[in-house]
């Protein structure tokens, strides 16, 4: 495969770098795996011998996405998801980075988990792969787990997945402790006991389907109590999956005195609301639930304030068995590795989110995040860029899709805008063959 | 013997899933339809045949003896051949066995499956799965809607209308699809309706159905026609919902005194099975204002109003 290492030149390109706040018209050359230079005006001839000169036709040359929250069956669930096929879904999408989550069976705990992650990546995984190591013990909320000898096999942050740690103690001496070694601490903000058995937002319209509602507090009373654990402790925190003004609310004020905290919201929060759910249909079913358009909006300015820092897929794939249910017994997920910034553009067409924004929410804010050297088209970075065609309009179909589920909300969703080429470290991973 | 009904009403639509997207029309046509087998019923011969051929099958994953013996009685007195099963979820994982039951069942043609299922949405999920009719008989906290026509009916026969009444829901209207069913109902018929009960036990907006809310039953019985109380179940009186049964009768248990609040000529209704002493006081439920004896017997009448009604829009070939 020695002409996949060749030098790749982007020409005739709209370049978008988020981490210089770049946005004109150029060409982008990369060779060895690394960016050599991104300008206006590489001409074909001043290019290295044998470069694959691509022409892109205008379309959008940004730095390859960073999805820090996917979760991936691989150890323990692997007929839903593997590294393999996770990572076939992510080029896709343009994600040229996952951040896997530490709910594996066994869970990411422990050192060898880690290390297992990371090769089973290497040898399988057309994109990076970075896994997150668990904040307590079997995610248990209990113990705190090896935060220095995980974070030294290659654990970028730690976090419980979607559990939260309800024991204040536990989690104080974890912060306090995490803090030490400089990791990142993610936290699921919902409180078990006012879920309870919630399934969707609590409102109207769980009232008239007759389910247990989740009210908006459950989430906002766990990240109150965890910005004053960071008032305490100064670790560095992230708010895994912010749904709701009144936990913007807090998020605002924790950042206004000056608090060590950032927060990501999930692309589904951002697109869909709670009215998508309709006749009981699972699929929109999700942790936290889907929750009113007011807060959906609420949650899109944030994202371009910047406020919240990331928008991350939340891909959580589920198959058949687990969605085909009545609503309050089916699984809870969505997949989202290959849509989400299809999905996200709609942020721009509709709500005016400018591109930059978009595109350094879901690459070089969580590259500063878990200090990775992507997110960027600085020379000398990694060559993992992606090619966008922001104005193609296409319907989705599920069958389409990489992902070994298809428990996508988009199911035949009109989107408009798709990834054309993906590139990881120089190579190209997914090229759009266009029917 | 054998006449055909009177009235022509054709429900058309291949499922009844619950009141909500049925029109007044609709309503009405089922409740004309009712009162006709409510005259069959009183005679000895009680016998039709429209349903001949048809089969009926009552799934149950809940168990239940009103509505299941009540709609088990309708298919039979119109002649269908009617089974019962009940589903044992606690042996299989709930969910596939929903599915996979409906497949199974499927496979042998019934007509019209009658199902009850302890999950809000079940019912209409089943539903996807399968070729002939499918009548809700109870989802979760979703919807009941024959117990709401029944309930419908029994006002209308006792007070000569709907429209212009004064209902109050009186109990745990979040844990009820019997709330949800009739608060459509009499919204859609033009009643003006109620719920009272103490907070824990009333749905998270649940003014945005139409109803005015009331956590005092004096003010909540306050001129009402019919006073419609709801059944609380064991498991959420000690601590959890409520603190005691003791001070759940104090405050909304009907009895005699909290009657009087209403208008004299006030009628009182339950879904059943009832808690005496727990949401309604013997004196009540058994005293000469009581119509839970009569909403029984329009139970039958509605379920075959229901079958009859649906079964007209079967294909016949």
């Amino acid at each position: 495969m020695l002409s996949d290492r060749r030098p790749i030149l982007l020409a005739n390109a709209r370049i978008i770098d988020p981490s210089r706040d770049l946005d004109f018209p150029g060409d982008l050359l990369m060779a060895d795996g690394v960016i050599r230079e991104a300008k206006r005006g590489i001409s074909a001839a001043g290019v290295p011998a044998g470069t694959e000169v691509v022409d892109c036709k205008g379309h959008i040359v940004a730095p390859g996405l960073i999805d820090m929250r996917a979760f991936v069956g691989e150890p323990g669930a692997e007929y839903r998801e593997t590294l393999a096929t996770a990572s076939q879904a992510a080029a896709a999408g343009g994600v040229t980075t996952i951040i896997c989550q530490p709910d594996t069976s066994p869970t990411i705990d422990d050192p060898a988990i880690v290390d297992f992650i990371l090769r089973r990546a290497r040898d399988t995984a057309i994109v990076n792969v970075q896994p997150m190591a668990a904040l307590t013990k079997g995610l248990e909320g209990k113990e705190m787990t090896e935060i220095g000898l995980l974070k030294a096999a290659g654990a970028v942050a730690f976090t419980d997945g979607a559990r939260s740690v309800t024991n204040a103690q536990v989690m104080r001496r974890t912060l306090t402790y995490a803090h030490d070694f400089d990791a990142l601490v993610v936290h699921h903000t919902e409180d078990p006991d006012l879920v309870g058995e919630g399934v969707m937002n609590e409102g109207e319209l769980a009232t008239r389907l007759g389910l247990h509602g989740i009210p908006t507090a459950a989430e906002a009373i766990m990240l109150e109590r965890d910005m004053r654990l960071v008032a305490l402790t100064g670790c560095r925190y992230h708010g895994a999956s912010i749904t709701c003004r009144q936990s913007l609310e807090i998020l605002q004020r924790a950042k206004d005195n000056g608090l060590p905290v950032t927060a990501s919201a999930s692309i589904n929060h951002l697109t869909l609301n709670q009215i998508d759910i309709g006749p009981y249909r699972t699929f929109f079913k999700v942790t936290p639930p889907l929750r009113s358009e007011e807060d959906r909006n609420a949650l899109v300015e944030a994202v371009s304030s910047g406020l919240i820092d990331v928008i991350m897929s939340d891909h959580n794939p589920q198959d058949v068995e687990t969605k085909r249910l009545p609503f309050a017994e089916a699984a809870p997920g969505a997949i989202g590795l290959e849509t989400m910034l299809t999905a996200g553009l709609r942020l721009v067409n509709n709500h005016g989110m400018p591109l930059t924004t978009l595109l350094g929410a879901m690459s070089t804010k969580p590259a500063e995040l878990l200090g990775l050297p992507g997110g960027t088209l600085r020379n000398g970075a990694p060559a993992d860029v992606i090619v966008i065609d922001p104005d193609t309009s296409w319907v989705l179909d599920p069958l389409d899709l990489k992902s070994k589920c298809k428990n996508t909300p988009f199911d035949e969703a009109r989107l408009e805008g798709r990834v054309v080429r993906t590139i990881v470290a120089g190579r190209t991973a997914y090229e759009y063959a266009s029917a | 013997m054998n006449n055909a009904a009177t009235s022509s009403f054709v429900l058309n639509r291949r499922h009844l899933l619950g009141i909500e997207g049925l029109s007044r029309e609709e309503i009405s046509g089922l409740l004309d339809l009712a009162e006709e087998f409510v005259e069959l019923n009183r005679q000895i011969e009680k016998k039709r045949t429209s349903l001949r051929g048809r089969t009926q099958i009552n799934l149950f994953f809940e168990s239940s003896t009103r509505t299941q013996s009540s709609f088990e009685l309708a298919g039979k007195r119109l002649g269908a051949d009617v089974m019962n099963m009940a589903v044992n979820s606690s042996s299989i994982k709930k969910g596939e066995t929903l599915i996979d039951t409906a497949i199974t069942l499927n496979a042998m043609h019934p007509d019209i499956l009658v199902v009850r299922h302890h999950a809000s949405g079940a019912v209409e999920l089943l539903a996807q799965k399968v070729d002939g009719s499918v009548i809700n008989a109870g989802d979760g906290a979703h919807e009941h809607p024959t117990q709401a026509l029944l309930d419908a009916l029994t006002i209308r026969r006792n007070k000569g209308r709907i429209e212009g009444l004064i209902v109050a829901i009186c109990g745990d209207v979040l844990h009820s699809r019997v709330a949800r069913s009739n608060i459509i109902l009499l919204n859609a018929m033009g009643a003006n309706v109620r719920v009272v009960g103490p907070s824990t036990l009333l749905p998270p907006n649940v003014e945005r159905l139409g109803v005015k809310v009331m956590r005092d039953m004096r003010e909540g019985l306050q001129d009402a026609d019919i006073v419609m109380m709801l059944r609380l179940q064991r498991e959420r009186m000690n601590g959890s919902f409520v603190p005691s049964t003791q001070e759940y009768f104090a405050y909304f248990g009907l009895d005699q005194r909290k009657l009087a609040y209403a208008k004299s000529d006030a009628l009182v209704m339950h879904p059943g099975p009832m808690n005496r002493g727990v949401e309604i006081d013997s004196t009540v439920a058994d005293g000469a204002q009581s119509l839970i004896r009569e909403q029984v017997e329009m139970g039958v009448a509605v379920r075959m109003a229901v079958l009859e009604a649906l079964s007209r829009n079967l294909p016949n070939a």
